[in-house]
């Protein structure tokens, strides 16, 4: 069944949204929260656990030092103050993946809280993000449902657990309610994780892979009629993977909550499922504001002291913040500020600045991921992060192309073919026979032929118009089907004609 | 069978004394044990899995050291190779770990707890795990899925509990020592209702680290002896920091045998918390308590009263924190990755169903009871009122301590506030069961140590009664030098142990023969093997 949506013009010209959100981060610790067992992304299923995490009986919880700075630096990053001492509270539900059935968290005393992020919107608007609170928490063993359909629970025959993952550090990043963002809600969603996860990065607490779920995002989002104060219902759209998918999925429930309440009836407030194929989402379980997790004070765990002199050392180790970075890249790679500003907007900061450290020059970085990459994510509806385009395979191609082994044109045809997984830029070469030809002999039979077919322009050049040459380059170009190198084409006419270029 | 009496009635530190000077081997001493159990566990009912072979190879292993002498020898434990029983409420690789419940029947843990590996390192033969309530749930043993455990001085009567099994085994000589855990008195009572000692250590004294939670701000593993000195040889070799426990203090180890050891009482200040004795208190126990105040006064010390209001509100408070606690620590019992399973007969098969099917079968009315009663003191709309009243409670309790330390070095009172009932006497009434821990809970609730030490026999049934001794949280050393100078005065005025005038648990009588009872042991050493 397919919800009706207006028009995201039509919403936005009755109603005014306000969002949310939740990000939940995956710390990269060593090891998980509150046990010594590895936190590896991926491997076989219940191995990296141990009879902590496995909630055997008489089992205790030990906390994460790394995992307590990593909070507290995300906590500044935000702007957000710390919590002097703070608890953990057990949240009580009885659910597989869960293997206490109560998962331990932070309820009312978060590590951090009142914060605030400044969101640069595509043409240069600042938006303020309140943060309410940041807290830690940890993750939940994964289940797979076997046997029904597309790996829903219901209908399933049986479920498997994997705790691997179960006990891995998170931070749980929660906004105030944003109001004021009109129509561009869509696009300060994805500015805002993008910043989230831009941040959680250059800190190097997390691998901020939104693709692995290192950054998860639940977005919430409610319509009011215009000039009204109070709040409308909301959604909370789960695990929202990607920063597209952020954009897209805040689109789309404006559009559906509009279409909802011009019918007159009221939205529910429940949990929706995001659909990256459809681009849709789908009800989950209602939630309620009265669901009882039973919280109480963790009693297994002492309280976290930040004391004050400690969190002034964190603060001196953290990087400069992401405007400042910003503008410093600006100025190293000697952009213009609409060149940066299209760099940003796309999404490929991280990755120019990859491809920079590899060993390309500026100009090339971007020349690759604007001019080429950029779109190609765009056709393949991925972040262009997420294309699959290492940095070395980049410099690789450039020096091919720098070298004169392949020309531009073929270059974009090894991209592809990088893409399409046939192997790695050399191997493409070879396969595809993408080799410039540069062996004088063929060459030196394809100019005398032009030569011999352009007589006049041939007494054009030997009197001095040097640029008439352009023709019989085209020509030879022509008859070695463009596998011919330019530049050498040129030489090897002047050197036949006698004449000093 | 024959026993070996002078071994299995010596205490700890008298068979490491034999032991260290080869008198006697690690072997003898634990095999006179496993005789004694296999002859009288028939009729107590104090294990549930006896660990012979484990027990006599850690034995073997002293023995081997000690014969060859040399570096190795000189660096084995005080304590290496007395036995020691442990309650099965702490988990133990290579034994099964019931906790008292049929949830975990059959289950092996695939961890030693904390203790367990220290008394590993020790080299102290494990002769097996201990009878309990259903997760330390009941102050009578009555509450065990496998049947109770029956009290050495009557056996129509209750051992105390949760650890009547612990308690029971040290008093019938099966074990000199034993390991409780006591969460509102489950060491302390049963101590006080079989003639025995037990102390409960400070809140973080001693790791928690694989004692299977009940409620984990007031659980405390601890010793369980016959003498105050074996406490405190036992106490040393399980307490101290382990960084796997958070609440573990970080305190090195007082020398508790050296403070069992000082030997005299003068000058201290000794309060009687005039909250908890008199009305309420069976006038034996009422006369044994009077009595030990006066030895301490003769001996030097100082009485004076203390006040302790808040006392009153213990019990509410506790019966409120702890099931809210245990409501949460017992959730992880689902059927889901370990322990018992059960499917639902009939309807469908979810999740929901298995873990409801599965705990419906596997716990018991007591346990179902706190659950229930934890669950609902947490919920939404009640916290404040229930929980959080409770902490606050706690608070004042923790007040009423300070405020009595201010005056007194250590505080007694009577353990509990009866000598042991009748099996089945309070099994259908929890109220007037809860009330058995009426003296021990402030003690668990403000975190602070305790020990209970037998003071005699009361005139009207003649069963032991149990004084108890308190001291500020981290000075467990104070509840060592006290109660070794009451023992000693106390003895003195009884020529001898009080232990000595328990009966004989296979001496023939018009009840039972002791061919009965040799074939009862037999009957109850392959139930122990079946779980």
């Amino acid at each position: 069944m397919t919800d009706a949506t207006l028009s995201f013009e039509e919403a936005m010209e009755k109603y005014d949204p306000v969002l949310g959100f939740e990000v939940h981060v995956e710390l990269n610790t060593k090891t998980k929260m509150f046990s010594s067992a590895p936190n590896v992304f991926g491997d076989e299923p219940n191995t990296n656990v141990n009879e902590v995490d496995l909630g055997m009986p008489g089992v205790l919880p030990v906390v994460n030092r790394t995992a307590i700075e990593s909070s507290i630096k995300i906590g500044l990053a935000l702007n957000c103050k710390i919590a002097e001492t703070c608890r953990f509270a057990r949240k009580n539900y009885f659910y597989p993946d869960t293997p206490k059935n109560f998962q331990t968290s932070q309820y009312d005393e978060p590590i951090a809280y009142d914060g605030y992020l400044d969101i640069e919107l595509s043409d240069g608007t600042v938006f303020r993000v309140e943060i309410e609170r940041a807290h830690m928490e940890e993750d939940a063993g994964k289940l797979t449902h076997m046997g029904g359909a597309a790996g829903r629970i219901q209908g399933a025959d049986y479920s498997l657990v994997d705790y691997n993952r179960s006990g891995v550090p998170l931070v749980e990043i929660v906004t105030k309610p944003i109001e004021g963002a009109g129509s561009r809600a869509p696009e300060l969603a994805k500015a805002y994780v993008a910043a989230v996860r831009e941040i959680v990065k250059n800190l190097g607490v997390s691998d901020a892979k939104m693709e692995r779920g290192n950054v998860r995002c639940d977005a919430n989002v409610s319509l009011r009629p215009h000039g009204r104060e109070r709040f409308g219902i909301r959604s909370e759209t789960k695990n929202v993977n990607s920063l597209r998918a952020v954009e897209h999925a805040v689109r789309y429930e404006i559009q559906r909550h509009a279409a909802v309440l011009d019918s007159g009836e009221p939205v529910i407030q429940e949990t929706r499922h995001w659909h990256e194929d459809t681009r849709s989402t789908t009800s989950g379980r209602p939630k309620s504001d009265a669901d009882d997790y039973r919280y109480f004070p963790e009693p297994d765990l002492v309280p976290i002291v930040a004391s004050r002199e400690w969190v002034e050392e964190l603060r001196a180790t953290l990087p400069e913040p992401p405007a400042a970075r910003r503008k410093r890249l600006q100025a190293d790679w000697g952009y213009s500020d609409l060149e940066f500003r299209d760099v940003v907007n796309a999404g490929v900061m991280d990755e120019i600045e990859e491809t920079i450290a590899a060993g390309a020059t500026a100009t090339v970085a971007r020349k690759w991921w604007m001019g080429e990459i950029v779109g190609r994510a765009k056709n393949a509806d991925v972040d262009p992060g997420q294309l699959g385009v290492a940095p070395a395979t980049i410099v690789e191609l450039n020096k091919m192309v720098e070298d004169g082994k392949i020309n531009n044109k073929m270059a974009t045809e090894v991209l592809d073919g990088v893409l399409a997984g046939e192997g790695t830029p050399a191997e493409i070469v070879e396969k595809r026979g993408l080799a410039v030809v540069s062996d004088d002999g063929p060459l030196l039979e394809a100019i005398d032929a032009a030569l011999a077919a352009q007589p006049g322009v041939v007494d054009k050049i030997r009197g001095g118009k040097i640029q008439a040459i352009g023709a019989i380059v085209g020509g030879v170009m022509k008859a070695t089907r463009g596998q011919a190198d330019a530049g050498r084409v040129r030489e090897l006419i002047l050197e036949r004609l006698g004449v000093e270029g | 069978m024959t026993e070996n009496n002078e071994l299995i009635r010596s205490s700890a530190a008298t068979l490491a004394g034999k032991l260290a000077a080869r008198e006697v081997t690690a072997v003898e001493v634990t095999q006179a044990h496993l005789d004694r159990i296999a002859a009288v566990d028939g009729k107590v009912h104090a294990f549930l899995h006896v660990n012979t072979d484990e027990a006599l190879a850690v034995a073997a292993e002293v023995d081997a050291i000690r014969a060859a002498g040399g570096a190795a020898a000189e660096e084995l434990h005080a304590l290496a190779g007395v036995p020691i029983a442990v309650k099965d409420l702490i988990v133990t690789v290579g034994q099964p770990t019931t906790a008292g419940s049929k949830i975990l029947e059959g289950w092996h843990s695939p961890y030693d707890a904390t203790v367990v590996q220290r008394l590993r390192a020790a080299k102290m033969p494990i002769l097996g795990k201990t009878n309990l309530d259903e997760f330390a749930m009941g102050s009578s043993t009555e509450h065990s899925a496998y049947g109770p455990t029956h009290n050495p001085w009557d056996l129509d009567r209750i051992p105390g509990g949760s650890g009547g099994g612990s308690a029971a085994a040290v008093a019938a000589f099966e074990a000199p020592l034993a390991l409780g855990t006591d969460t509102g008195g489950s060491i302390r009572q049963p101590g006080a209702v079989t003639g025995t000692v037990g102390v409960k250590p400070t809140y973080g004294g001693v790791s928690r680290y694989g004692a299977i939670a009940m409620a984990s701000s007031l659980d405390q593993i601890g010793p369980v002896s016959r003498t105050v000195l074996d406490s405190a040889l036992l106490h040393q070799v399980i307490g101290g920091h382990d960084p796997f426990d958070s609440t573990s203090l970080p305190d090195p180890l007082e020398d508790l045998v050296a403070a069992a050891s000082i030997g005299n009482v003068r000058g201290m200040k000794i309060g009687i918390i005039k909250e908890l004795h008199g009305e309420g208190y069976q006038a034996g126990v009422e006369n044994r308590f009077n009595e030990s105040l006066e030895l301490l006064k003769e001996a030097g010390a100082e009485i004076v009263e203390v006040s302790c209001p808040n006392f009153k509100y213990a019990l509410g408070a506790y019966y409120l924190i702890m099931p809210s606690e245990a409501s949460s620590n017992l959730a992880k019992f689902d059927g889901v990755r370990f322990g018992l399973r059960v499917l639902p007969e009939d309807g469908p098969m979810t999740i929901e169903r298995v873990m409801g099917a599965t705990r419906a079968a596997g716990f018991g009315d007591e346990v179902k009871r706190r659950i229930i009663l934890g669950t609902y003191a947490l919920s939404a709309g009640y916290y404040d009122a229930y929980y959080g009243s409770a902490q606050k409670v706690r608070t004042l309790i923790q007040r009423d301590f300070d405020a009595a330390f201010a005056k007194a070095d250590v505080l007694i009172s009577p353990t509990a506030p009866t000598t042991a009932f009748k099996l089945g006497e309070k099994l259908n009434d929890p109220l007037a069961m809860y009330l058995n821990d009426v003296a021990t809970i402030p003690a668990n609730m403000a975190g602070v140590p305790g020990l209970s030490l037998p003071g005699g026999l009361a005139d009207e049934d003649g069963l032991p009664v149990g004084v108890q001794l308190l001291a500020p949280a981290r000075q467990d050393a104070r509840l060592y030098r006290v109660g070794a100078v009451l023992e000693s005065l106390l003895e003195a005025q009884w020529g001898g142990p009080l232990l000595d005038k328990a009966p004989s648990l296979t001496a023939p009588s018009l009840n039972d023969s002791s061919s009965a009872a040799t074939s009862a042991a037999g009957a109850a050493l392959s139930h122990g093997g079946s779980h």
